[in-house]
């Protein structure tokens, strides 16, 4: 089981976390200190896996952005670098060649893609196009919602105005 | 965005975060943001709410608090809308964690969401439910999810499966409910569905032994047959990666196959061509092949199996072994520690791989190497492998110094045939990782030399050679300047030459030179100095000649600000100056140290007896301070001293002893030290001292215990250690019987003082049908006098007592200071306690014993009782 996603840049910004084990406040903040320290130091040709209290993190880093995930010891690190990859994919393929700022000021939208890829810690999809599309079947129900308030509000003032 | 928004959007405050220089103008911004979004939940403000929602992830995410945004999320979920609902829910799933109280609240909204009519809606409340929910929401929701599982969508059933794995997880009980549903998930076609339903059971199956039992009788053959429907498929491209069909899928399907296959030869037995077929057939070209056949390797180390596959599991990782990729070698390495358990044999042939492993530039590589290569070493390859590990000691970064340096020295003494061979390696590692090298190692390594008395001569040689090299190492040092205090002479004389051994010439004079050399050393810790000390105190009998020179180094210390040094220095001055006569016998070289004594102590069982004997010196393991047989000189010369000595009031005599001035308040030396450190037998054998007060005794027994042949008559081992305690007690009047122990030379050894700080048996104070209070009694270290009592009260009737109060009273000689009650009210039967703190200071203590009265009120029953007694059966000496 995965217990968390952390997307943290180079500079040591946060980006994305999600934590699917309970963690307090004041523990997630230290394990994101702790974990930018430790990762954001290693070396480009070193292994992607950091043993860290007795867990294991398995990180890669996409452009100034390293995606990492917290795994049990036993767990199989060579599939959650595939199944980072996989998030990687998906976002590129929603945003269309995805960078940094995509996901800083569409953080919101990295969260819904992440939570139709992953649940309570556990690989939900393997296809890149079902997750495109269920994230983007959602995306235009909220457009349609909008719209319609939208047209009632212009509705009320065009009354208004007559 | 709506035409009448007022304030900045998400956009915009973004941008003006990221716009931020310092991290002070940050904390402005979003203080300016967070008042805003405040203002407009105190409103209501409907229309912004999932604005202001948004922004506050946005500001949790940079750190900051946002609990007063969770009720908004609550309302946003509780709207009709999707989007609202959307991004109410991330926000719960971002803003909240399972312990916090508000998120009860939305279990309702959960419920209704999870019996929605549109299916995107159910899919955000299931996914909510999966990543945040707690045990009692999983209880009260669990009929709902387990509904969703055969939901016509395959997405909601998807999200359904994670989301039982989440349920069980929370509440084990639940899990036969779904073993039906889950059954049926694995029969599924569509990929998604297929994953997560997996997954379900293999989780389902390590919580419940009848689901494991379930699955293995009726889904084995199934899941073995859609791994190779799996395995064969033909290219698709949804799936694909690099060439691999859906390896998620692969994955968790060998994952489910090892947790049926483990302990039940029947069903891996049906699994093994598959296995074997997975095993041979995927590429391993990519890292997804890679992940598959890891994971299959795994799955073959589990089951049950003949052999056969294993041989071929190895050889893979054999080959991960050799890969160039860091990641592939590193899961090989976690791998094979797995598989040592099963057979060594055949992972001993990678032994030179792992090695070259052990030297990578990559820290989590080293480490695993260096792991799994602790497990491969044995009798027969442990030398040239620890001649490889130290030769990579010298090299090696140091952060991963420690952790070689500690594998290196546990190998070899768990190998160490040949006592030679141990000193050899040792001798190597202290030299080149000596700061690295715990405590208990060098006493170990002590105590071997000390046993090898035919390479005494030898050692010193090379430590000698050693430290001349590098002084820099603590530990290293302190077991050179240990063996040239024990073993000078030989050193120079060059007694007991091996064959192997280069001629060495050292001087007297260069013998002292390094002593001299390691306790002036800056880095020279406390320890190390004492050591240094008792060096030069042996040495100066062994080299007559240098012994005004060695007086001279040794007065330096005098005014050391360290106690300990400075009480030591000032003692082997006084045995230097006035008692030469026997100065060669009290520093004769140390008994062979008793190994078994040593290795006891490592294991934490050292005999009680030991530690608690107080009248039994003579059980210590070396053998010290037989009863004395002969008339005990005057060691202190006390009335012939150059200091006046007025009276023999133990406060002024200690300050002509320590030069300094303890009376009034308690000696820095800590009066409330653990009574235990004085009978720390091995620190006493091997004259380590720490800065314990109580040790200083210890330090001088320490001088003495080489006398233990007994043969020179003037052994005043009871007086310089009771001479001593004294020195650490000094401030008790407690201490009055081992100060006349002193005066007339029959002290009963340190350890009797310790006996006025020893735990007093507890005291039913009082006792009635309806109560029970209780007094334990403890002393402050250096006020005899005051005692504390700790007082619990225990209710024995079966009604709560209420208002409770207890309150005491003493007579004119002492003085009573009352700490408040834990509690005032007292639960029923037994059932918990009230304890209360006082304090009794007796004026005349070790005339008058204690004495109190005590009352205690309480009400029970609305009735108010009233219960009084005196207490004089405190035990004496209090």
């Amino acid at each position: 089981m995965i217990h968390f996603v952390l997307l943290i840049s180079r500079q040591g910004k946060v980006r994305l976390t999600k934590w699917y084990s309970t963690y307090s406040k004041k523990e997630r903040s230290k394990v994101l200190r702790e974990l930018s320290g430790v990762i954001l130091t290693r070396g480009p040709r070193l292994c992607n896996f950091v043993e860290w209290r007795g867990l294991k993190v398995v990180y890669k880093r996409y452009a100034s952005l390293y995606f990492c995930m917290c795994i049990d010891p036993d767990g199989n690190e060579l599939e959650i670098l595939e199944i980072i990859h996989h998030y990687v994919e998906v976002l590129d393929r929603y945003f269309g060649s995805v960078c940094e700022l995509d996901l800083i000021y569409n953080f919101h939208k990295a969260y819904y893609i992440l939570d139709e890829i992953l649940i309570s810690g556990e690989l939900q999809e393997s296809s890149k196009r079902t997750v495109v599309r269920s994230v983007a079947a959602q995306d235009s129900l909220v457009e349609a919602a909008k719209e319609e308030t939208g047209s009632t509000i212009s509705n009320i003032i065009a009354h208004a105005a007559k | 965005m709506n035409p009448f928004s007022s304030g900045t959007c998400l956009r915009d405050m973004i941008r003006a975060i990221r716009a931020c220089k310092t991290a002070a103008e940050e904390r402005a911004v979003v203080r300016k943001e967070c008042a805003a979004i405040r203002a407009s939940i105190n409103e209501d403000d409907q229309d912004y709410r999932h604005r202001n929602l948004a922004k506050l992830m946005f500001i949790q995410m940079l750190g900051y608090p946002t609990h007063f945004g969770q009720m908004e999320c609550l309302k946003l979920i509780a709207s009709a809308g999707f989007p609202e609902k959307r991004i109410g829910y991330l926000g719960l799933m971002l803003l909240l964690d399972e312990r916090e109280e508000v998120l009860m609240l939305v279990t309702n909204s959960l419920k209704q969401d999870l019996n929605h009519s549109n299916q995107y809606i159910v899919g955000l409340a299931l996914c909510a439910l999966g990543n945040i929910c707690s045990a009692e929401m999983a209880r009260d929701l669990a009929p709902e999810v387990e509904r969703l599982l055969q939901f016509r969508d395959p997405n909601i059933r998807k999200k359904a499966a994670l989301c039982s794995i989440r349920i069980i997880k929370k509440v084990p009980a639940l899990a036969e409910n779904f073993i039906n549903c889950a059954a049926s998930l694995l029969k599924e076609k569509h990929h998604g569905v297929l994953i997560t339903g997996v997954q379900l059971c293999a989780d389902l199956c390590k919580v419940s032994s009848e689901a494991l039992e379930y699955f293995r009788k009726k889904c084995t053959e199934g899941l073995v047959r859609t791994l190779r429907d799996i395995v064969n498929s033909p290219y698709s491209p949804e799936y694909d990666i690099s060439g691999v069909t859906d390896p998620y899928l692969h994955i968790r399907l060998l994952k489910l196959l090892r947790i049926l296959g483990q302990g039940d030869a029947d069903a891996s037995d049906r699994m093994t061509d598959i296995l074997a077929q997975v095993a041979t057939k995927t590429e391993s070209n990519k890292n997804a092949g890679n992940a598959i056949l890891y994971e299959c390797v795994e799955t073959i180390m589990s089951i049950e199996d003949d052999g056969g596959l294993r041989v071929l599991a190895i050889n893979i990782l054999g080959k991960f072994l050799s890969n160039r990729d860091n990641n592939i070698r590193y899961v090989a390495l976690n791998m094979l520690m797995r598989a040592t358990t099963l057979g060594a044999q055949a992972v001993q042939r990678h032994r030179a791989t792992i090695l070259d492993c052990v030297k990578d530039s990559d820290a989590s590589i080293r480490k695993r190497a260096l792991d799994l290569l602790y497990l491969l070493v044995n009798d027969n390859n442990v030398k040239p492998l620890i001649k490889e590990l130290i030769e990579y000691l010298e090299v090696s970064d140091q952060e991963f110094k420690g952790d070689l340096t500690a594998k290196i020295c546990s190998l070899v003494e768990k190998f160490s045939s040949e006592k030679i061979w141990y000193i050899d390696q040792m001798l190597k590692v202290l030299s080149e990782a000596g700061n690295f090298v715990k405590d208990e190692v060098w006493h170990a390594l002590i105590v071997v030399i000390s046993n090898a008395s035919d390479l005494h001569g030898y050692t010193v040689r090379a430590l000698y050679r050693a430290f001349l090299t590098s002084t820099e190492q603590e530990t290293l040092v302190r077991v050179a300047v240990w063996c040239i205090g024990e073993y000078g002479d030989m050193l120079v004389n060059n007694v007991g030459m091996l064959d192997i051994e280069d001629p060495i010439t050292v001087t007297e004079c260069d013998a002292v030179d390094a002593v001299e050399v390691a306790i002036k050393r800056h880095t020279s810790d406390l320890t190390t100095k004492a050591m240094a000390l008792i060096a030069l105190l042996k040495l100066s009998s062994r080299f007559p000649s240098y012994s005004e020179r060695i007086k001279g180094i040794i007065v330096q210390n005098k005014g050391n600000v360290v106690l300990e040094l400075q009480q030591r220095s000032i003692e082997f001055n006084r045995i230097l100056q006035k008692h030469p006569k026997f100065r060669s016998a009290l520093v004769e070289r140390m008994p062979v140290l008793d190994e078994a004594t040593f290795s006891g102590r490592r294991a934490g069982s050292l005999p009680t007896a030991i530690s608690t004997s107080s009248g039994a010196p003579s059980n210590l393991p070396n053998g010290i301070a037989k009863p004395a047989t002969a008339p005990i000189p005057d060691l202190l010369d006390l009335s012939s001293d150059d200091v006046p000595a007025p009276s023999f009031s133990g406060g002024d005599f200690l300050q002509d002893l320590l030069g300094v001035d303890l009376s009034p308040t308690p000696a820095p030396s800590g009066a409330d030290m653990p009574p235990k450190a004085s009978t720390d037998v091995l620190l006493d054998l091997l004259s380590i001292g720490m800065p314990l007060p109580v040790q200083t005794g210890l330090s001088a027994s320490d001088i003495l215990s080489s006398s233990q042949d007994d043969k020179a008559p003037f052994v005043n081992f009871n007086g310089l250690a009771s001479l001593s305690s004294l020195s650490a007690n000094a401030t008790s009047p407690a201490n009055a019987a081992p100060m006349m122990d002193l005066l007339d030379g029959r002290g009963p050894g340190p350890q009797k003082s310790e006996e006025n700080d020893q735990a007093y048996p507890s005291l039913v104070a009082y006792e009635s049908s309806s109560l029970r209070v209780m007094f334990n009694f403890s002393k402050q270290r250096g006020s005899p006098q005051t005692t504390l009592i700790q007082a619990t009260f225990t209710n024995l009737s079966s009604n709560v007592y209420n208002d409770f109060l207890f309150q005491a009273a003493v007579p004119k000689f002492l003085q009573l200071h009352l700490d408040p009650a834990s509690s005032n009210t007292l639960p029923a039967s037994g059932d918990g306690s009230i304890t209360q703190n006082l304090k009794v200071t007796n004026s005349q203590h070790g005339k008058k014993s204690l004495v109190m009265r005590v009352r205690i009120a309480y009400k029970t029953n609305n009735k108010d009782v009233l219960e009084e007694r005196q207490i004089n059966n405190f035990p004496q000496n209090l």
